[in-house]
């Protein structure tokens, strides 16, 4: 599927997999990680949650947006859910396109958007307490 | 009405779904709604309601047979 939100570990490989294409001569692919400080504070893991009907119809839009403004061949969006670990992927998004500018601009273009509207909700979760991202000024 | 709750918003209300016996007739007043009954609702970032999957606007008209939910700021990626 195109677009997914996953409880299972995002195979990365078979993402960019399903982005090619005889016409693709690039492929730009960003993959997200869970890191393991934010502002300098220590974080143990992160929990996100989805409203996945949703979120899968606004990662579709947001793909169907892309190619509108840009030549791209495929595009994929895979998002985690669940409990995760330093290091574990998140997202990955993977695009294809005849030439290099158009690959790296949707891309780039997908991740930003997806931040802004996609439903889905990162929580912070420190040694000593917990923290919805973004939802306080 | 069922509204469902994600995020912060589950948290603030203190469960999944918020049954509520009496409809409010838009998204406008369904905010007001929640806002008065869990002011915390005022302090985020923002707040959007959500009717069968689409970002709705504040003069969308709601029924009991919507699928309705509250969606805090997102933070996926």
């Amino acid at each position: 599927m195109a677009v997914l939100i996953s409880k299972d570990t995002l195979d990365t490989q078979k993402i960019i997999s399903m982005v090619q294409d005889p016409l693709a001569g690039g492929t730009d692919i960003f993959i997200g990680t869970v890191r393991s400080e934010t502002d300098y504070k220590k974080v143990t893991s992160l929990f996100f949650e989805a409203y996945a009907p949703m979120a899968e119809r606004e990662m579709q839009k947001l793909i169907n947006q892309a190619s509108i403004n840009w030549p791209i061949i495929k595009a994929v969006i895979h998002h985690r859910v669940g409990h995760l670990k330093v290091g574990d992927v998140a997202v990955v998004i993977a695009v294809s396109a005849a030439h290099r500018k158009a690959a790296f601009e949707a891309c780039r273009y997908i991740l930003d958007a997806l931040k802004e509207t996609v439903p889905i909700w990162k929580k912070e979760i420190f040694e000593d307490g917990q923290v919805w991202v973004s939802a306080h000024p | 009405m069922e509204i469902k709750l994600f995020g912060i918003a589950k948290d603030i209300v203190g469960k999944k779904v918020l049954k509520l016996d009496h409809s409010p007739a838009n998204v406008e007043l369904l905010k007001k709604y929640l806002i008065d009954e869990y002011p915390e609702f005022s302090n985020l970032n923002s707040l959007a309601i959500a009717v069968n999957h689409y970002y709705a606007e504040e003069e969308k008209t709601l029924s009991k047979y919507d699928e309705i939910a509250v969606i805090p700021p997102v933070s996926g990626g």
